[in-house]
């Protein structure tokens, strides 16, 4: 494989301008520094309790995501770059969610195969014809977008469920502005504290049209079992909001109603970070405790919105992520400003054929995978793994995409032996209101930190990184 | 405020100061074993512990004589004893787990903290130096608890309900140590009980941290129904049935201020408070104290379902 893209020093050893400062700095800072201040780090996100538990684990053994100290920094003319294709990814990802359970224009106009629709276990019949208030279905995405050169940024993969990991974004940036008041000093970073305001700003907009001037925003939690449980106290209690469980609402002629000390409360908007399938028990799987019986009625009747809307999951698995260029140019008549990565896809027999023979060299995705789970990444894998994959992808060819192994940018980070290249990838955060997107400058930089790695997923391996726009 | 959240609240605070009663409960009886027995008398003190404790109908189903090593086991560690001092530690942390952001991070400390330490103790085989360092660190977690939301928290409902929580199962330990001993509380006039009593009774005092106390009120000797007059009508006496409900009615009503509206749990306490505001140790002798506190206990209990029907469900 080539050399990766290094984002502080380029091909021909030069540090890039972006970096300078940093570069400088790093230079003159002795590793025993870097190493007390990543312990420090590490003693106040233990204090602060930001933790992640993992399934699996019986002992209350509670988690840190590691913490990378040295920051990855993007210059506000890369961020202007990503920021449009983003907005205009996140636009035509709305639309294309409104036409699957509307009119179906794009099916009928051959974009799509409609089996990619109907057979989706994510499809939610459910939705077929039903109102969402402002035809708004989309209104927090997490998009991940990788770099591999200069000026070459790809999106990897667009979550458009219930994306998770902005809490980590808000608490490093924190973290670091206590740490290293002098490197923020030097630089023009661009804030990101105000994620919360506007991601409450964003749900308000969405609310149904006979809510009040000043409607109810709940956030729906599976509950504190729940991996993610931190993230969702950390954001209810950013935005002011009440932070409730399926038992805490309930549903009165297809009004939401939480129980509060004063008595019922009227609910208007419900971020929920509960997955389709525990929302209703009436409507999805009625074994659901952490649900609302009742809750899909009041949304058919345009009481309540819920966002991101029912039925999301058709716009983020990864077959349906290679017509993303398609998609992109039927809905808005633009062409797409973000590249897809190049992507077979196996359904299809011509392209099962090229990636048979190529397999050694691709990465093999699950079409419906998540967390870096189920994959097979070629050049990394032994024979035995890469003979498994075939066997997988004849049997079940439908499953699965491939996709050219990237060459990952690195970004310096401080590890056992001092500071060294690792690959990074990234996840802005979008919120797509009624009214405008807003994307918080940045977002949630993930570390492969095993030297050579490419798997940046916290559960194997990766950690985080400050990501600073600069503002000039 | 979410009424799961209020609840959370209130049950947290409830089950730290449970687990203080048990602590309390079980270093009275500890030391009333290790007295001098005179008069030839057969006294089972884990038993009257476990009566005091209101969980006879558990322990028989899981133990068949209740004896140092059973009833400590059973009060203090067990599992299967749902107010366990364990369980209570256990449950105050679950429950502080999910309001997590209604605590202060002193008041998460304390509770997380004895949660861990709990574990030191868990799972071997204690001498009594090592039991009664036990007992020690449930005390203290309980105050540490109890001193930080003091200390730390915003005086809304929130706060209130906390408070509520605590005064609820305080109440319901005063009533219910005294009750354990009705039979031997007897109006001035009658014969007093021998030295066995005596004990007993200093020692309820003690469990109660109101030995002191007592002297400073009464300045006499220990005598049951000054005990009595102590721990029921003595405003000053913080454990005291009158004490709680002179701050229950407190706290229910800056609620009803708070959130304009009263309701029967309001209703409800200020009867009490009335009621034992205006009568007299001889009174309550003269129907019996051990009706008056039965029915204390059912009139607690109904606050308790009030206020619960009121705010938390």
């Amino acid at each position: 494989m080539a050399v990766a893209f290094d984002e502080m020093r380029a091909a021909n050893g030069q540090v890039r301008t972006a970096y300078l400062v940093l570069s400088d700095w790093l230079k003159r800072v002795p590793p025993d520094v870097l190493d007390y201040r990543r312990r420090e780090a590490e003693t106040i996100f233990r204090r602060m309790g930001i933790t992640f538990a993992v399934y699996g684990e019986t002992d209350a053994t509670e988690r840190l995501i590691p913490f990378d100290i040295i920051p990855r920094i993007l210059t506000a003319k890369e961020w202007a770059f990503l920021a449009r294709g983003l907005t205009q990814r996140v636009k035509a990802l709305n639309a294309y969610i409104h036409d699957v359970y509307t009119k179906r224009e794009i099916l009928r106009a051959g974009k799509v195969p409609e089996d990619l629709v109907y057979q989706n276990p994510v499809f939610r019949p459910e939705m077929n014809g039903k109102p969402v208030p402002h035809n708004s279905y989309l209104q927090i995405a997490g998009i991940d977008v990788v770099r591999t050169g200069e000026d070459q940024f790809y999106v990897l993969e667009d979550n458009t469920r219930v994306p998770s990991g902005v809490s980590y974004m808000l608490e490093n940036r924190e973290i670091m502005l206590r740490l290293f008041p002098e490197l923020f000093a030097r630089h023009a970073v661009a804030p990101v504290e105000n994620y919360t305001d506007d991601l409450l700003a964003t749900l308000k907009s969405v609310a149904p049209l006979n809510a009040p001037g000043d409607p109810t925003v709940v956030l729906l939690t599976p509950g504190i079992f729940n991996s993610a449980y931190f993230e969702h106290s950390f954001l209810a209690d950013k935005m002011g909001v009440e932070l409730v469980e399926g038992r805490d609402l309930f549903v009165k002629s297809n009004v939401v109603y939480m129980r509060t000390t004063e008595g019922p409360k009227r609910v208007d908007v419900i971020y929920r970070r509960v997955d389709d399938d525990f929302l209703d028990p009436l409507f999805f799987r009625p074994d659901s405790v952490l649900g609302v019986p009742g809750l899909m009625s009041a949304y058919h009747a345009g009481q309540v919105t819920i966002a991101n809307a029912v039925g999301t999951g058709v716009a983020d698995d990864k077959a349906v992520y290679s017509y993303m260029p398609e998609i992109i140019k039927f809905y808005l008549g633009e062409e797409p400003i973000l590249s897809n990565v190049p992507t077979w896809r196996c359904r299809e027999p011509e392209h099962l054929k090229e990636v048979l023979a190529r397999l050694p060299e691709l990465v093999v995705k699950e079409v419906h995978g998540s967390g870096g789970y189920g994959m097979l990444v070629g050049p990394a894998a032994d024979k035995k793994t890469i003979e498994l994959f075939r066997a997988k992808l004849m049997r079940e060819p439908e499953g699965f995409i491939a996709q050219p192994t990237l060459s990952l940018s690195t970004c310096p980070t401080f590890v056992k032996n001092g500071v060294a290249p690792r690959h990074v990838d990234l996840r802005p955060f979008v919120l797509n209101g009624r009214d405008r997107v807003r994307i918080m400058p940045g977002g949630l930089t993930r570390v492969a930190l095993n030297e050579g790695s490419l798997v940046v997923n916290s559960s194997q391996g990766g950690g985080t990184k400050d990501t600073w726009v600069l503002d000039r | 405020m979410l009424s799961r959240t209020a609840a959370n609240l209130y049950w947290l605070s409830r089950s730290m100061e449970r687990a203080e009663c048990l602590a309390r409960i079980l270093d009275a009886t500890n030391r009333l074993t290790s007295l001098p027995q005179t008069g030839g008398e057969i006294t089972n003190e884990w038993e009257s512990a476990i009566a005091t404790a209101a969980c006879a109908d558990a322990f028989r189903i899981n133990y068949e004589q209740a004896n140092e090593q059973t009833v400590t086991e059973f009060l203090a560690f067990s599992p299967y004893n749902p107010s366990s001092i364990r369980n209570c530690l256990e449950t105050a942390r679950q429950n502080a787990r999910a309001v997590r952001t209604a605590l202060t991070v002193e008041m998460w400390d304390a509770i997380n903290g004895a949660w861990h330490e709990l574990k030191s103790f868990e799972g071997k085989r204690l001498s009594r130096d090592d039991f009664s360092r036990f007992l020690t660190f449930v005390k203290q977690a309980s105050l540490a608890y109890d001193g930080s939301a003091y200390r730390t928290m915003l005086r809304n409902d929130g706060y209130w309900f906390s408070r509520l929580g605590i005064l609820i199962e305080r109440a319901d330990a005063t009533a219910r140590i005294l009750d354990v001993k009705y039979h031997v509380l007897l109006p001035k006039k009658e014969p007093v009980g021998g030295q066995v009593d005596y004990f007993q009774w200093a020692s309820i005092l003690r469990s109660v941290s109101a030995l002191t106390s007592y002297y400073w009120v009464y300045k006499e000797s220990v005598k049951p129904w000054l005990v009595a007059d102590l721990l029921i009508l003595n405003h000053q006496m913080p454990r005291s049935l009158a004490s709680c409900y002179e701050n229950l009615s407190r706290y229910l009503d800056d609620l009803a201020q708070f959130y304009g509206r009263q309701g029967n749990s309001q209703r409800l306490a200020r009867t009490m408070l009335t009621k034992l505001s205006n009568t007299s140790m001889e009174e309550i002798f003269q129907k019996g104290l051990h009706e008056f506190i039965q029915s204390f206990i059912a009139e607690n209990n109904g606050l308790g379902n009030a206020i619960t029907e009121q705010y938390l469900t």
